[in-house]
């Protein structure tokens, strides 16, 4: 099994931080999963500093990676997309304040899919990253980076972002444990936007606890985002192996068609799992479920299409030459940006034209709400949802690439979380052909707490999680 | 009598306002004082645009925006909601501008004004709140521009469109809308009109009930009267040619005082307008009260008070009020002489002045206009050479006492204006005969020359009096 914070912490204690780092830091130059973007010149650095000042932080001397959308001050952060190649913002996210602060090592940026836009992290700018079980697949998307270099022993714990499961999906391929926090549970200052409206960051790590002490120290309240929501936090104290009467809703909607067989058996069979261990399950319905998928798309796309204006070659990033401003903006984001990045502009600039406004983007808003009405309705009688994270396991690299819709389609089970802005953590509960499959667990609002505690309890009397990625050791 | 706008005119104005009284722009912490600071110099990632930054609604800014409501009678929004206006142009760094939409914070108001017709009133459509972009600057003359260089300092500074239903009728009751509002702003203490773009104004304008147009990058009052009398002979003109006007934006050439097309409507851009993910609606109802309370007096309040307090007539309490500095410079002198003299020297005398010479009331001091004021009240000058020191002091300094010394302007009286009547009476004897002849005239030529050989000094008023009685006494 991977090293997890607390193993870290003896080590650092009785080596360095410094060794610690560097350890990590040959595993990632001996890979070749593409799990990074850029990795930090000063990350030694950083480590010495950990041990000649002696910080004390929860995370002191723990390497982490951070998804390449995440601003880093000195440190490039191009949401791998050639638009921003070379862009090195002045400023911190608010989490990297956080980290920083806590003695975390920022090791490197992961890659992901251009500006989060993709389900297996084949639209980067820099190439896919491989899936650490089977080189042919991939990592998931678009946090793929974060979650493979986490299963890959690269990093013990890292940072994703997740708009409509950016961090779950690539967590159940990839066999680790991710959480998407309750929409304003995290601050999104310096997180490059996608969507506002539907995207947290989220950490990813091999075991529960290892994301609820990441939760402890990201999870603060932010002046700086006004949609950030002053909270109970307490996440590792939530962790406790005690399931008993907890009560589980499975909602049918989410075991439908076109999500596999092995999946479904999987995941009932951690639902008996949590039965043994004494909670108990009955079956809700989320009647609007089958619509959320086109809500969600039509939404992101719109926020997208806005988010995206900016990147036009003048203020910073890379730029195309043009005879004038329009034609350097238009040239440059012709060339620099990637076919499914293009491909969303244009469909959120349709759904928010003038004549089709009100049937595409004010419908979506009027699906969200009704979607945030299946999950309400559902908490007043259970206390958690599970369901598969993701249809299948991971797919052959190349596969969906000439399919959009068929992509789009993998994400059925995560997005209605993000048009609701509820919690849920994917964790690992066991392989199809030799394949990580993910359970997510699914919390009320702000009840983080719930869902990490029947995802630790789950973890603690299952060993999915100590099965190793081959090659990794 | 009743303005019968004999050519349909309809006018109606979009003015921005920069609320430059704030300490911090709209959307983050960077100071609003950059008007003499170099470029790029008041920004950061949030109003630089950068990637990952996040607007936080600055909340004296919503309060600013509430008390200009108020005093424009407005409906105030029970909560706050912004959207993006989405277009792009290289001094917007998002990609689009963070603007109100259909929830402005202050709609259905109304403004009094000194109508064609005695009281008129302009009904206020909306004011809503938004972001300023930069300012785009050319290296050289824009036809041979090397390039264009942005100035980001004004990016994120708070503006207030507010924007009046069609209810003007000439470019004269335009001008008196925005003098008055401009008034009203700063008596809010808002927003300071003596910096540069500080209000920029935008006109709609129709006649005889056609289709209007657009009048844009006016820059000034005086400009806006101008731009809008052309546009109505404009608009004359293609009527009296049998044709229609054309709906399009047009843009006005100050240097040659004429508009020109800029687009027509069909080119206008779709917006896409959708609710600013960003920003939570902000509560603001419950504050309309409390703000109430701590609204300053408004300029026709003021106006009134003055009539009450001081006695003066109408029209000069008119003339010292619609200017929050002047009003404010006429009660500091009021507390210290005559209220009623002080009322005749600062708004007939002082404001005359400063207006010939483009200057504003902050060129001059309160304690000279309380000095020149006892020196009349009290006889030691005349008041011809009281103007005479306000002239001075605007024109080249120094205090008034100095300028009578120097100018000898002390009133001259007894012996000396005595002597003065004797000498021009011996040496004007033509004059005595043609004014005992019955020439009146002839009395008003030996007063003045008396007035010349006392360089102005003596009251010509006594003058006169003593010359009818030097005549009575030794002449006849
Ligand atoms: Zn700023």
């Amino acid at each position: 099994m991977l090293e997890g914070l607390s193993d870290l912490k003896n080590k650092i204690g009785s080596s360095s931080a410094e060794d610690v780092v560097a350890s990590y830091l040959e595993r990632i130059e001996k890979s070749d999963i593409n799990a990074f973007t850029c990795i930090a010149e000063d990350a030694i650095d950083q480590a010495r500093k950990v041990d000649s000042l002696d910080i004390e932080g929860p995370l002191a001397g723990v390497p982490i990676a951070i998804k390449d959308n995440i601003s880093t001050k000195g440190l490039s952060t191009t949401c791998s997309s050639a638009i921003l190649d070379g862009y090195v913002p002045p400023y911190d996210a608010h989490v990297i304040e956080r980290l920083r602060k806590a003695g975390a090592v920022i090791i490197g940026k992961s890659n992901m899919d251009e500006f989060g836009m993709g389900t297996s992290t084949e639209t980067s700018t820099y190439g896919p990253t491989l899936n650490p079980w089977d080189a042919e697949r991939v990592a998931g998307g678009s946090s793929g980076g974060s979650a493979a270099a986490v299963a890959a022993g690269q990093v013990p714990v890292s940072l994703g972002s997740d708009t409509g499961g950016s961090v779950r999906c690539p967590a159940a391929f990839c066999g680790t444990v991710g959480l998407k926090p309750t929409y304003g549970a995290v601050s999104r200052y310096g997180l490059v936007s996608y969507a506002n409206s539907l995207e947290q960051i989220g950490p990813l790590a091999n075991r529960v606890e290892d994301v609820a002490a990441l939760m402890d120290v990201i999870g603060t309240y932010d002046n700086r985002d006004s949609t950030c929501v002053k909270h109970n936090a307490g996440y590792t104290d939530a962790l406790q192996d005690d399931v008993e009467g907890l009560k589980i809703g499975v909602p049918a909607e989410y075991f439908g068609e076109g999500i596999d067989d092995n999946v479904q058996k999987l995941v009932w069979e951690a639902i008996g799992k949590f039965e043994d261990m004494g909670a108990e399950y009955t079956k809700v319905s989320m009647p609007n479920t089958p619509y959320a998928l086109a809500a969600y798309y039509i939404i992101a796309m719109s926020e997208a299409s806005s988010n995206l204006a900016r990147f036009d070659g003048t203020r910073y990033g890379n730029r195309s030459e043009g005879e004038n401003w329009h034609m350097m903006a238009s040239k440059t984001r012709q060339e620099k940006f990637g076919a499914e990045v293009k491909r969303r502009i244009l469909l959120g600039t349709y759904a928010l034209s003038a004549g089709y406004h009100d049937k595409y983007y004010l419908k979506a808003l009027k699906v969200r709400t009704l979607v945030k009405q299946d999950f309400e309705r559902a908490f007043e009688d259970v206390d958690v949802l599970m369901a598969p994270t993701m249809p299948t396991p991971a797919f052959k690299i190349g596969e969906k690439m000439d399919d959009p819709l068929s992509l789009y389609l993998s994400d059925v089970n995560t997005v209605p979380i993000n048009l609701a802005g509820v919690p849920s953590i994917s964790v690992p509960c066991g392989f199809s052909e030799g394949l990580p499959v993910g359970l997510q667990v699914i919390g009320n609002y702000f009840d983080e707490a719930t869902i990490l505690k029947a995802a630790h309890s789950f973890e603690k009397n299952t060993n999915h999680h100590t099965k190793l990625a081959p090659g990794v050791v | 009598m009743v303005y019968e706008n004999p050519d349909g005119v309809m006018i109606g104005l979009e003015i921005h306002v920069q609320l430059n009284k704030l300490a911090t722009k709209l959307f983050c912490g960077c100071s609003t004082d950059y008007h003499t600071s170099e470029p790029n110099t008041h920004v950061c990632p949030v109003c630089m645009g950068l990637p990952g930054c996040l607007p936080v609604l600055n909340k004296r800014a919503v309060e600013y925006a509430i008390r200009i409501g108020l005093a424009l009678n407005c409906e105030i929004v029970e909560q706050t909601q912004f959207h993006r206006k989405n277009y792009y142009y290289p001094d917007l760094p998002k990609g689009f501008q963070t603007t109100q939409y259909d929830y402005p914070i202050v709609s259905d108001g109304r403004v009094v004004i000194e109508g064609e017709d005695g009281e008129h009133v302009v009904r206020i459509r909306r004011a809503h709140m938004e972001e300023d972009p930069g300012r785009l600057m050319h290296m050289g003359t824009i036809d041979r521009s090397r390039g264009t260089l942005i100035d980001y300092n004004r990016s994120g500074m708070a503006l207030i469109e507010i924007v009046s239903e069609p209810d003007m009728r000439s470019p004269r009751e335009a001008r008196r809308f925005l003098d008055k509002l401009r008034n009203i702003l700063e008596y809010l203490d808002v927003f300071d009109s003596t910096l540069e773009g500080s209000m920029r104004v935008d006109a709609n304008i129709s006649i005889a009930g056609g289709d209007r147009t657009e009048v844009k990058n006016i820059s000034s009052h005086k400009g806006a009267e101008r731009a809008l009398l052309y546009e109505i002979m404009r608009q004359k003109n293609i009527k009296r040619r049998g044709e229609e006007v054309v709906m399009e934006t047009r843009h006005f050439d100050e240097a040659r005082g004429v508009t020109i097309s800029m687009r027509t409507k069909e080119e206008e851009h779709d917006y896409r307008y959708f609710p600013e993910p960003d920003l939570v609606p902000m509560r603001v109802g419950s504050w309309v009260e409390g703000i109430l309370e701590t609204l300053p007096e408004l300029p026709d309040a003021r106006r009134s008070r003055f009539i009450s307090d001081y006695g003066m007539v109408d029209t000069h309490a008119k003339a010292l009020t619609s200017d929050i500095r002047v009003a404010d410079f006429y009660e500091e002198v009021a507390s210290k002489v005559d209220p009623a003299a002080a009322a005749v020297w600062v708004s007939d005398v002082l404001k005359g002045e400063l207006n010939y010479r483009d200057l504003t009331v902050a060129s001059f001091t309160v304690e000279d206009m309380v000095k020149i004021i006892e020196l009349v009240v009290s006889g030691k000058v005349t008041e011809k050479a009281a103007v005479e020191i306000i002239r001075t002091i605007l024109d080249e300094g120094g205090s008034p006492m100095d300028i009578v010394k120097e100018k000898g302007l002390l009133k001259v009286e007894g012996d000396v204006v005595d002597q003065a009547v004797e000498a021009v009476l011996k040496e004007n004897p033509q004059a005595l005969e043609d004014y005992f002849a019955g020439k009146e005239k002839s009395l008003n030529f030996l007063v003045g020359q008396v007035m010349k050989k006392t360089r102005g000094r003596a009251d010509a008023r006594s003058v006169r009096e003593m010359m009818l009685e030097e005549i009575d006494k030794n002449y006849r």
